[in-house]
C-alpha cells in the first residue's frame, strides 16, 4: 500500500519521461532531419549555457519584467472598475457589450494602434498586454461581485450593514476566487502578448526576440531552449498565482 | 389629597407598562405583495405577540419566507404597513437565521469572527466584541472550536454558530427560516433544545418558519397557519404547555390534539387550493 502511494508521487513524471523517450528515439532513428530537431541533451545544454552565462537569462528576466508590469497595471485598473461595475447589475449590463467586444478582439490586432500611440518600445508592448489582461480581469471581477451569494448579502443587510460595508466586507471577499481566476488568465494572456510583441516590434531582448533570432540564425538548440524557457515561465506564473490564491482565498471551492 | 396625583401617575405608569407588555410587538396592516406572476399577500392583517415563540406553518410557496423578509426589511412591501411597538421600522435589531447556513456564514471568517461580525457592523470595540462572544458561548454551553472556519464544521455546528451570530446583538425579534431542515434528526433534536433554552432565558419575540408540524407545535406558544397564496391567516393556534418542554411533552394529550388540529386545518386548506 505504502509503496503504491509512493509510486503515485511519480505519476506526473511519467509524461515527461515518455516525451523525452519519444524525442530521443526520433532523433536517434533520424526520423526528422537533425538540423530541425536537435537531441534533448543538446537542447538542455543550450538552455543551461544560455540561462547561466548567455543572453537567454537576460531575455528571460526581461520577459518576466514586462509580463509582471503589464499584469500589475491591468490589475490596478481592472479590479476597482470590476468591483464598481459588478456592484450594480444595471451598470454592468450597460457596458457589457463593449467589454465583451474588446475581450473578443485579438489583442494583437491592436498592435498598430498602440504603436502609433506609444512608439516602438517597451511602452507599447506593456500597454497592449495590459489592455488584454485588464479586460479579462475586469470581466471576472465584475462577475465575481455580481454572483456574490444573495443570502450572504441579506445576512449582512439584516445586521444593518451599509451598502458600502456590504461591498467591502462581503462582495469584495466573495469575488476573490473569481478575481484570481481572472488574474491567472490575465497573466497568461499578458505573457502571450508580450512574447508576440517581442518577436515583431523591433526588440533587442526578451524571450520572443530570442526565439525569433535563433530561428533566423537557424540555431535550433537555442530556439528550443528559448521556447522551453517561455513554457517554464508560463507554467511558473500560473503556479505562483495558484499558490497565492491557496494562501489568501482558503475558502475557494468549499 | 396631595399624595393622590402621584399615586394616580404611578397607576397610569403601571397601566402603561402593562399595556406595553401585552400589546403586539409587530402590527401588520393592509399588507400587499405580489411578484411578477402571483399575488402573495393581498390586504393582510396580523399581530405578532411580544415575547412569544411563534411558528409559521403553511404549504410550499405560500409566502412564509416572504413574510418574514418583509418584516425584517429585506424586501419592500407593495402596500400596507408594518409597525414595531406602533412605530414604523427604525433602528430595530433583528436576528435572522437562514435555512442555508452554508450560504449565510462568511467562509473567510473564523466561526468566532462570524459570531462577532454583527457587533463590528454596530461599531462595538474589539475587546467588547470578544467579551460578548465569550459570554454567549459560555451561556449556551457551546463546545465547538470557534477558531475553525465554517467549512471545517459540521452542518449542525455551522447552524449553531449562525444562531449565535443572530443572538449576539440581543435582537428584539429573532427570525428563523427553516433553520433545522438541512440537519440530520439527532442534530435537529439537539438544536430544538438549544433554541428552547435560548427562548426560556431571553423571552425574545421569535418567529420560526417550520415545515415540521411536530417541531412547530413543540417549540411554539402560537402557531400561525397560512393558506395558499394570496395568503390568509387561517387560524392562530395557541399551545400553552409549560416550559421547559421535553420529549415527554410530545406524548401528552394536549400536544397530540393541538398537532392533530393543526394538521386537519392544514389539509382542509391545501385541498381547497
Ligand atoms: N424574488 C421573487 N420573484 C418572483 N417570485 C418570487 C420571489 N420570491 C418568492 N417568489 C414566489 O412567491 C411565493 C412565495 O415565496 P416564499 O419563498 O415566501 O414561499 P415559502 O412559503 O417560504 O415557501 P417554502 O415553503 O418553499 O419555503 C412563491 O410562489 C415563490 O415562487
Ligand atoms: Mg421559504
Amino acid at each position: 500500500m505504502i509503496a503504491l502511494k509512493r509510486l503515485q508521487i511519480l505519476l506526473p513524471f511519467v509524461g515527461i519521461a515518455v516525451l523525452l523517450a519519444v524525442w530521443s528515439l526520433t532523433v536517434w532513428a533520424r526520423i526528422v532531419d537533425p538540423v530541425l530537431l536537435p537531441s534533448p541533451v543538446s537542447t538542455f545544454r543550450a538552455m543551461w549555457i544560455g540561462m547561466t552565462s548567455g543572453k537567454l537569462g537576460v531575455d528571460f528576466l526581461k520577459t518576466v519584467e514586462r509580463t509582471i508590469y503589464s499584469t500589475a497595471i491591468a490589475a490596478i485598473i481592472a479590479i476597482p472598475f470590476g468591483i464598481l461595475l459588478g456592484s450594480s447589475e444595471k451598470v454592468y449590463r450597460s457596458v457589457e457589450f463593449v467589454i465583451d467586444f474588446f475581450r473578443s478582439t485579438p489583442a494583437s490586432a491592436m498592435f498598430p494602434l498602440f504603436l502609433v500611440l506609444f512608439g516602438v518600445g517597451d511602452r507599447t508592448k506593456i500597454s497592449v498586454a495590459a489592455f488584454g489582461a485588464a479586460l479579462v480581469i475586469l470581466f471576472n471581477v465584475a462577475y465575481g461581485v455580481m454572483n456574490a451569494r444573495k443570502t450572504r448579502i441579506l445576512a449582512a443587510r439584516v445586521m444593518g450593514a451599509s451598502r458600502l460595508r456590504i461591498l467591502w466586507d462581503v462582495m469584495l471577499l466573495e469575488s476573490l476566487p473569481q478575481t484570481f481566476v481572472g488574474l491567472r488568465n490575465g497573466v497568461s494572456l499578458a505573457l502571450v502578448i508580450v512574447v508576440v510583441a517581442e518577436m515583431f516590434i523591433g526588440s533587442t531582448d526578451g524571450l520572443g526576440q530570442s526565439v525569433f533570432e535563433a530561428q533566423q540564425l537557424f540555431n535550433m538548440p537555442d530556439m528550443y531552449a528559448a521556447i522551453f524557457a517561455a513554457g517554464a515561465l508560463g507554467y511558473g506564473l500560473n503556479l505562483l498565482f495558484l499558490t497565492i490564491e491557496r494562501r489568501f482565498v482558503h475558502w475557494s471551492g468549499k | 389629597m396631595t399624595a393622590q396625583p402621584a399615586a394616580k401617575m404611578e397607576l397610569s405608569r403601571n397601566a402603561h407598562e402593562a399595556a406595553r407588555r401585552t400589546a403586539p410587538h409587530v402590527t401588520i396592516r393592509g399588507l400587499s405583495k405580489h411578484f411578477s406572476d402571483a399575488t402573495i399577500y393581498d390586504n393582510f392583517d396580523f399581530d405578532i405577540p411580544r415575547g412569544k415563540l411563534m411558528s409559521v406553518f403553511g404549504p410550499n410557496g405560500c409566502g412564509k419566507s416572504t413574510l418574514i423578509n418583509m418584516i425584517a426589511g429585506l424586501i419592500p412591501v407593495d402596500a400596507g404597513e408594518i409597525l414595531f411597538d406602533g412605530q414604523p421600522l427604525s433602528q430595530i435589531k433583528f436576528g435572522y437565521v437562514f435555512q442555508n447556513y452554508r450560504e449565510a456564514m462568511f467562509p473567510w471568517l473564523r466561526a468566532f469572527d462570524n459570531i462577532a461580525y454583527p457587533l463590528k457592523v454596530m461599531g462595538v470595540s474589539k475587546s467588547e466584541r470578544t467579551a460578548r462572544v465569550e459570554k454567549i458561548v459560555a451561556n449556551l454551553n457551546v463546545k465547538i472550536d470557534l477558531n475553525l472556519y465554517p467549512y471545517q464544521m459540521s452542518g449542525g455546528q455551522q447552524q449553531l454558530v449562525s444562531i449565535m451570530r443572530a443572538l449576539i446583538v440581543e435582537p428584539e425579534i429573532l427570525f428563523l427560516d427553516e433553520p433545522f431542515s438541512a440537519l440530520d434528526y439527532e442534530m435537529t433534536l439537539f438544536m430544538r433544545e438549544q433554541l428552547q433554552r435560548v427562548f426560556v432565558e431571553t423571552s425574545t419575540t421569535t418567529v420560526l418558519v417550520s415545515h415540521d408540524l411536530e417541531e412547530a407545535v413543540y417549540l411554539s406558544d402560537r402557531i400561525l397557519l397560512l393558506s395558499r397564496h394570496p395568503a390568509r391567516a387561517v387560524e392562530f393556534v395557541h399551545y400553552d404547555a409549560p416550559r421547559p418542554r421535553t420529549l415527554q411533552t410530545m406524548s401528552e394529550a394536549d400536544f397530540i390534539s393541538t398537532k392533530a388540529h393543526c394538521l386537519e386545518v392544514f389539509q382542509r386548506e391545501v385541498r381547497k387550493g
